[in-house]
């Protein structure tokens, strides 16, 4: 228990997804500029990391003992169609829940996060309560990241900015001070 | 600009003998690397390994993969996966000089895996050697770049458990001076070894 | 002409066009293992490889993969690269694998690579689209070398492991960690925004003078 949940808080603060491994930087960027989208978003991204994780986890369980040479054209294979599957299942059963997130689905298989957290999970042994637990902390934070920057930059969109620094290096900035902050966190389970 | 295909439609046999074309090319090319690469790389893992095992346990020269199986200590060739194992080490006239265990636990920033050579019969480390992390430059990383912390598990004794004092403060045997500026991650080396030894000291005792 | 557009094709990748300056495109790993020089070097040889690798294959065979199914076939001929990549660092240079890590399998998902393939690649006879990979990728290099080196002087104050100020130096330390990296990649898109809006304005000077003197 003490172990699934030093999983669970390593992937969602101390090792962030986006604020210290640098994944999904792309969405991070481009998509944060608006408090719901990115809430959306990440809601999405988390259910992609959840089937991402369960894919990961049957292929290495199953296949990859015989083949661990085919192990990244595996994952890609797999967990694109996997997601493309659910979509389509998503858009017959739940056309509510396909208008708040399916849009996004097509976009975050090729995402980095999606593939890092299937290597991340594989490279670190992790059985199948493991990588469900440390796909939901990448989830969550990978959302928190996104969500927190969101509500920077609308704030900022509101003051005085010189016209150089607004766009993509303004959030680099923002997004280095958060990253700072959430340095924070670490040593939170080396305290005995 | 002429598009990539051609615009008249596409026989769906045409698609699928693509991608498996595609497929099957790509699983030839990286079998063909996997097997070529194997042997090195197999080699370069089993150096460092026993190059690891080496540095931990002094004037051993040969080691030996040790695994407990119904109540015994049992060496095999090759642990099988998740399968807890221990490096027995032999000195140069094949006499028996300690065990090198292998072990690791959360620290500072993610886990720390490390290897520390251990005398059963003095209940001594005798040496320590970080495998893996990603402790904070500068400052964790001194578990492993701090001679100093490093030396100190040269000599350590490990029952009652090491206890991980500030700097200059150590007065008995299984003390050991945490590092300045690092002492999360000096506590975690510590845990870590605790950790294990609590773990394997009876059966290893057992397996005498 | 020809000689022209081959050189225009091989050289905008480094400065004007370059992926990450200009672009912002393939920022994980741009960011992730450029906490020391020689770690960015590393990254960016393996890209090299891997994109001009898959841009030549894709163009050659550019008018054998039909439409439809052109993203799947360019992805498996991308990680079949990627693993090529991977294993041979594997076994050359295992202590610099072990620092690369996760990451190397990571290039299947740099959006430059595929992005290249989709919109250059697949549309052009082999030789341009080799050059543009080779222009693209160096420049690709080029971005991950100069922020591994501003990190690692900054952040450990040496370059490819080589000492470079005296013992009084106190390291930078958050420059390698990884809010160093958001921030170096800030300061340095910032000073390429200056560069630009400088450039423009020299050149509309330099237009206006032509008007007024004709």
């Amino acid at each position: 228990m003490d172990n699934l949940l030093w999983i669970f808080i390593s992937a969602l603060l101390v090792n962030n997804f986006v604020l210290a491994y640098f994944l999904g930087l792309c969405p991070f960027l481009g998509v944060s500029n608006s408090l719901e989208t990115s809430a959306r978003l990440g809601l999405a991204t988390t259910f992609v990391m959840l089937v991402t994780a369960v894919c990961a986890w049957l292929l290495n369980t199953y296949v990859l003992v015989y083949a661990p040479y085919l192990r990244l054209i595996c994952f890609i294979v797999v967990i694109a169609s996997t997601v493309q599957f659910i979509e389509m299942l998503i858009k017959k059963l739940s056309p509510a829940l396909f208008r708040a997130m399916g849009i996004f689905l097509p976009l975050i298989t090729t995402n980095c996060a999606i593939l890092g957290l299937a290597i991340f999970a594989t490279n670190r042994g992790y059985g199948f309560w493991e990588g469900i637990v440390y796909a939901l902390g990448a989830g969550i934070g990978f959302t928190l990241a996104l969500v927190l920057l969101a509500g920077l930059r609308e704030e900022s969109e509101l003051s005085d900015i010189p016209k150089l620094i607004q766009g993509t290096a303004m959030n680099l900035i923002i997004a280095g001070i958060l990253s700072m902050a959430f340095m924070g966190f670490a040593g939170l389970f080396s305290h005995t | 600009m002429n598009a990539p295909g051609r615009q008249a439609p596409v026989s769906s046999l045409r698609l699928v003998m693509t991608l498996a074309i595609a497929g099957l090319l790509s699983g030839v090319a990286i079998i063909a690397i996997y097997e070529s690469t194997l042997p090195t790389i197999t080699a370069n893992k089993a150096r460092e390994l026993r190059e690891a095992v080496f540095k931990v346990l002094p004037g051993v020269e040969q080691m030996q993969a040790l695994v407990y199986r119904d109540g015994e200590l049992v060496a095999v060739e090759a642990p099988e996966k998740d399968e807890p194992v221990v490096y027995g080490g032999y000195d140069q006239s094949g006499e028996f000089a300690g065990y090198a265990i292998p072990a690791q636990g959360p620290g500072f920033q993610d886990t720390i895996a490390l290897i520390y050579g251990y005398k059963p019969g003095e209940k001594m480390v005798v040496g320590m050697e970080v495998l893996e992390s990603r402790e904070t430059p500068g400052l964790g990383d001194k578990i492993y770049k701090d001679a100093d912390f490093v030396g100190a598990f040269r000599a350590l004794a490990v029952e009652p458990e090491i206890i991980a004092v500030k700097k200059g403060t150590r007065t008995q045997p299984n003390q050991i001076d945490a590092i300045t500026g690092a002492t999360i991650s000096s506590k975690a080396v510590v845990r870590i070894i605790n950790e294990a030894h609590a773990a394997w000291s009876e059966q290893l005792e057992e397996g005498q | 002409m020809k000689q022209n557009q081959s050189r225009e094709e091989l050289v905008k990748g480094i400065w004007r066009d370059n992926p990450v300056f200009a672009q912002v495109l393939g920022m994980c790993p741009m960011l992730a293992v450029t906490n020391s020089a020689i770690n960015a070097v590393a990254m960016g040889m393996a890209t090299f490889f891997v994109l001009v690798g898959s841009s030549f294959l894709v163009s050659t065979f550019r008018h054998l993969i039909p439409k439809q199914v052109r993203i799947s076939c360019f992805i498996i001929i991308i990680a079949t690269f990627v693993t090529i990549a991977d294993y041979t660092l594997l076994a050359v240079v295992p202590a610099l694998h072990k620092e690369l890590g996760a990451f190397i399998p990571l290039i299947v998902a740099n959006c430059l690579i595929l992005g290249r393939q989709e919109a250059f690649a697949s549309r052009h006879p082999t030789k341009l689209a080799v050059l543009d990979a080779v222009g693209m990728a160096s420049g690709f290099l080029l971005a991950l070398l100069s922020l591994g080196a501003v990190r690692e002087i900054l952040g450990d104050g040496a370059l490819f492991g080589i000492r470079l100020f005296g013992e009084n130096f106190e390291p930078w330390v958050i420059m390698i960690l990884p809010p160093g990296g958001f921030l170096t990649l800030g300061v340095i898109l910032l000073f390429f925004n200056w560069f630009k809006t400088k450039k423009d304005e020299f050149l509309e000077d330099v237009a206006a003078a032509q008007r007024s003197e004709g």
